[in-house]
């Protein structure tokens, strides 16, 4: 069964010429245990479709359609039902691990603050938790690094603490907004591995938002690629990669073929020698 | 983080330096000769060259630039700033310490109403940005900011003492002779500072680390208070700081307006006395304590941010 | 760009207003319906009448005349201050731009120490020792506010001595001065522009705070600081000689801040897109 089911969710941006429409008529679900990816260039309104549901726009976007999370639309939710289901139900890893953390906090109290408004525990619950959780994300020194602020941690600790964060409450719908963007190739191998673990070993339903061909073919079950607002091509990977229909696709599919073909090359070059 | 407060000391000696520096040549470029000045101040009924000469050597004016400057310096450390011009028996030091307690009452005063007001009206404003309240607001910190401290001075003197009756014009003695002039004192700085807050905490509220607040599902209330104005605090401090000086050299006009015996007012009659030495020794005291406010603000500043303050071990 | 100017109302509201205003100073003999210096002790503290239409003030002056003659050195001195400190500002930031080395060390270490020291005591520190006329006025404000000028000039100029075309130029033999300059002035004239637009404001405040005091334009001449001076004195028997004044000069203000705020949105090009 389908744990969220968009069904023509439209953005627009008020101003003062009228509405700029800026996510058109998008339509997609998925199910338990499941990843969707979403593939499109940046500005393609990837981020802003699944910020939509997730009640992240303020008041100079309209939000129109719908997005029905276990039984209930969202769109239709509160303002505080809506913050109540985020961080537990809904949870999300972001795009820059660096910024995302308030610079003048410890680790340790970000990740607190949020167990402590969705859960009952107690300190020291929260305290073990948060080790559990650091220990899971093959973090050394755990309560080491609850102690430390977020300028004194790289990016990739960064991103795995982010990730540890949304898994930890056992979420069902887990959103990854381009999670490998913005760090360097060998951290956005292991952390593509976290992903790959969290679906092997949760039920969690999961969106993995991307402009990287490579890194969606590496988690997700289904495909939908996204360009200039709208759904342009939707399938298995194996179906995209061979039968796509957009342009964009295509070039994308084309240009990955590319970069393989040269890299083949270049080792083959490398034996011959 | 020692390392840097010792560097940041020694990087506020040289800027002393100059300052007392330009204090001492002030006095020197007055276009009239210092001896003949003391001799007049001295009321001595015929000014002789010889007399001039006299004096001159009293003063130690006769001996080079340089060592005058150093003499200068030392007594000014040792609190000895010279004699008034105008009251011969009176010290420069004696008549500023006099007017002092004044102005630091009204400069204070005005301060806790800067905070007082600025802090809840910038942060309502910021966070129901374009609502009627911070429409109104922004409407008035137009006005304020065009309007001259004077007038403002004297509209609530019209205003509130002269039609209401409710507070005395001028003059000092007790809490309700101070709270026009701190009014008047602190309506520009409120301006600026509501300005200030506003912009910053909006700047704040685009920044990754409240979206991602949103998303762990914090509460509005923890992100405004908690990561929003904090941020936001952490910017403005220095700001803040710095006011407190900005703030006593500000009160000139007002004192005047208000009759206020503080510096500014002995600030204004001493130009007008041509009391060069008074002038000098105030301008030598605000440039002072605006250095000192600015490393003391700037080290409070790093010692709170985690970003600037280095590993303890 | 002419275009853009005119479709922003509030450029062109402010700029009207303010030509309009110097206009009025500028013909003000023969705007003004009294001598602004003729007393008419009869008839002291006058309402408004044909005669005096916003009546008259403590020595029976003509309070409109007197508004009318007070554009002069309140606007015109504010104008000179800032035609001052621009020049100045721009002489220092050219010097220390251009030749570099030993020039701009000295010249920025100057803009240090005069940036670090309050400027509100620094005016009158200087009107202080030069002693009270208008012309000392001008002097210390200009003094005051120069090295804000210098070093943003210094920047721009800092800026554009590494930028390609000049780089091009040095290739390809044109006198490099030339072309900084040529590049140069049209790149910071709307950063200068806005700033001096707004500062116009702020010499005016300062200016009418320094007659205001009696250290600046001097009590029968009329300028609107002084006459507030004057109005002081008689507040509790004739306050409306206290308002039109200052309303002028909010007026007057918030025109130049408007247009300071307009003059940016027209001028800077990164606006253009939206
Ligand atoms: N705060 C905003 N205000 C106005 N337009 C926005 C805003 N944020 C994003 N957009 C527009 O929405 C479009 C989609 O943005 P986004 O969903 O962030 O793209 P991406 O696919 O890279 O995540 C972009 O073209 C952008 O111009
Ligand atoms: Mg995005």
């Amino acid at each position: 069964m389908s744990v969220i089911e968009v069904r023509d969710l439209c953005v627009s941006l008020k101003t003062k010429k009228g509405l700029h429409p800026i996510v058109k008529n998008v339509s997609f679900s998925v199910n338990q245990g499941e990843c969707l990816g979403i593939l499109g260039e940046s500005g393609s309104g990837k981020s802003m479709t699944v910020k939509a549901f997730a009640g992240l726009l303020d008041k100079s976007f309209q939000v129109s359609g719908q997005a029905v999370f276990n039984g209930r639309d969202l769109l239709k939710e509160s303002k505080e039902s809506l913050r109540r289901l985020r961080g537990r139900q809904i949870t999300m890893v972001l795009q820059n691990p660096m910024t995302c953390f308030d610079p003048l906090y410890r680790i340790g109290n970000q990740m607190a603050e949020t167990f402590a408004v969705h859960t009952q525990w107690d300190k020291a619950q929260i305290r073990s938790r948060s080790l559990d959780i650091l220990e899971r994300m093959q973090i050394k020194d755990p309560a080491e690094v609850l102690e430390k602020y977020p300028h004194q941690l790289s990016g990739g600790m960064l991103q795995r603490i982010m990730i540890g964060i949304a898994i930890a409450l056992e979420p069902d719908l887990l959103i990854a907004d381009e999670p490998t963007t913005a760090i360097d190739a060998i951290t956005q191998f292991e952390i593509l591995q976290e992903f790959q673990k969290i679906k092997s070993g949760h039920q969690t339903a999961m969106l993995f938002i991307t402009h990287d061909l490579g890194a969606v073919s590496k988690v997700a079950d289904r495909i939908l690629v996204m360009s200039n607002g709208e759904i342009v091509d939707k399938g298995e990977f194996s179906h995209i990669l061979h039968h796509a229909i957009d342009p964009y696709t295509k070039l994308l599919v084309e240009k990955r073929s590319a970069v393989m073909a040269r890299y083949r090359l270049a080792l083959q070059k490398e034996a011959s020698q | 983080m020692k390392q840097y407060i010792i560097k940041r000391l020694l990087t506020a000696i040289p800027l002393l330096l100059c300052i007392s520096f330009v204090c001492f040549v002030f006095i020197n470029l007055i276009p009239s000769d210092p001896a003949e000045v003391a001799l007049r101040v001295r009321q001595v009924p015929i000014i002789t060259d010889e007399a001039i000469a006299e004096v001159r050597a009293e003063l130690g004016l006769d001996k080079p630039y340089l060592v005058r400057y150093l003499t200068w310096l030392v007594n000014c450390l040792k609190g000895d700033f010279g004699i008034s011009y105008v009251n011969p028996s009176r010290t420069v030091a004696g008549e500023l310490l006099r007017c002092l307690p004044a102005t630091l009452r009204l400069a204070g005063a005005s301060f806790i109403l800067v905070i007082l007001l600025s802090l809840p009206i910038g942060f309502f404003c910021a966070v129901y940005k374009d609502s009627w309240f911070d429409r109104i607001m922004r409407g008035i910190i137009f006005i304020t900011t065009a309007m001259p401290a004077y007038w403002v001075g004297l509209l609530l003197m019209w205003s509130v003492s002269i039609k209401l009756d409710l507070l005395p014009t001028s003059g000092s003695g007790s809490w309700r002779h101070l709270i026009l002039p701190a009014c008047t004192v602190s309506l520009s700085y409120i301006a600026t500072f509501i300005r200030l807050i506003r912009n910053n905490m909006l700047e704040n509220m685009k920044q990754d680390y409240v979206l991602y607040a949103n998303v762990r599902g914090l509460p509005q209330k923890s992100i405004l208070v908690k990561h929003i104005l904090k941020n936001s605090m952490h910017t403005c401090i220095v700001a803040l700081g710095m006011s407190i000086p900005q703030l006593i050299s500000g009160t000139i006009v007002v004192e005047n307006v208000f009759a206020w015996p503080g510096l500014g007012t002995l600030c204004i009659s001493s130009i007008f006395n041509r009391d060069y030495p008074v002038i000098q020794t105030y301008v030598l005291l605000i440039g002072v304590l605006f250095v000192m406010f600015n490393l003391l603000f700037d080290i409070l500043q790093s010692l709170a941010d985690p970003r600037l303050r280095k590993e303890a071990a | 760009m002419l275009q853009r100017f005119l479709h922003h109302k509030t450029a062109v509201a402010t700029v009207s207003l303010v030509l309009l205003v110097a206009l009025i100073g500028i013909f003000a003999p023969w705007i003004a319906p009294n001598d602004p210096l003729a007393t008419d002790i009869i008839n002291k503290f006058a309402p408004y009448s044909a005669e005096y239409p916003l009546g008259t003030d403590n020595l029976g002056r003509c309070l409109l005349s007197r508004m009318i003659y007070g554009i002069r050195p309140t606007l015109g001195l504010a104008v000179l201050t800032m035609l001052g400190t621009i020049c100045l500002g721009a002489l220092m930031g050219l010097l220390a731009g251009y030749f570099r080395g030993w020039i701009e060390e000295v010249i920025m270490r100057v803009v240090d120490v005069m940036l670090s020291f309050p400027s509100q005591v620094m005016v009158f520190a200087v009107v202080a020792l030069l002693g009270v006329s208008v012309q000392n006025v001008i002097i210390a404000n200009v003094f005051i506010k120069w090295a804000w000028y210098a070093r943003m000039i210094r920047t721009g100029v800092m800026q554009h001595r590494n930028s390609n075309y000049v780089l091009f130029s040095r290739c390809i033999g044109t006198p490099e001065r030339f072309v900084l300059l040529r590049h140069l002035v049209p790149s910071i004239a709307s950063d200068l522009a806005v700033l001096a637009s707004l500062d116009v404001g702020w010499a005016i405040i300062n200016i009418s705070t320094l007659s205001f005091l009696g250290l600046g334009v001097q009590a029968p001449t009329p300028e609107w600081g002084a006459m507030l001076n004057e109005a002081k004195n008689v507040m509790t028997s004739n306050p409306t000689q206290m308002i039109v004044p200052g309303i002028a000069i909010v007026v007057l203000v918030s025109a130049f801040n408007l247009m300071g705020d307009a003059l940016r949105d027209v001028l800077d090009p990164k606006e253009v897109s939206e």
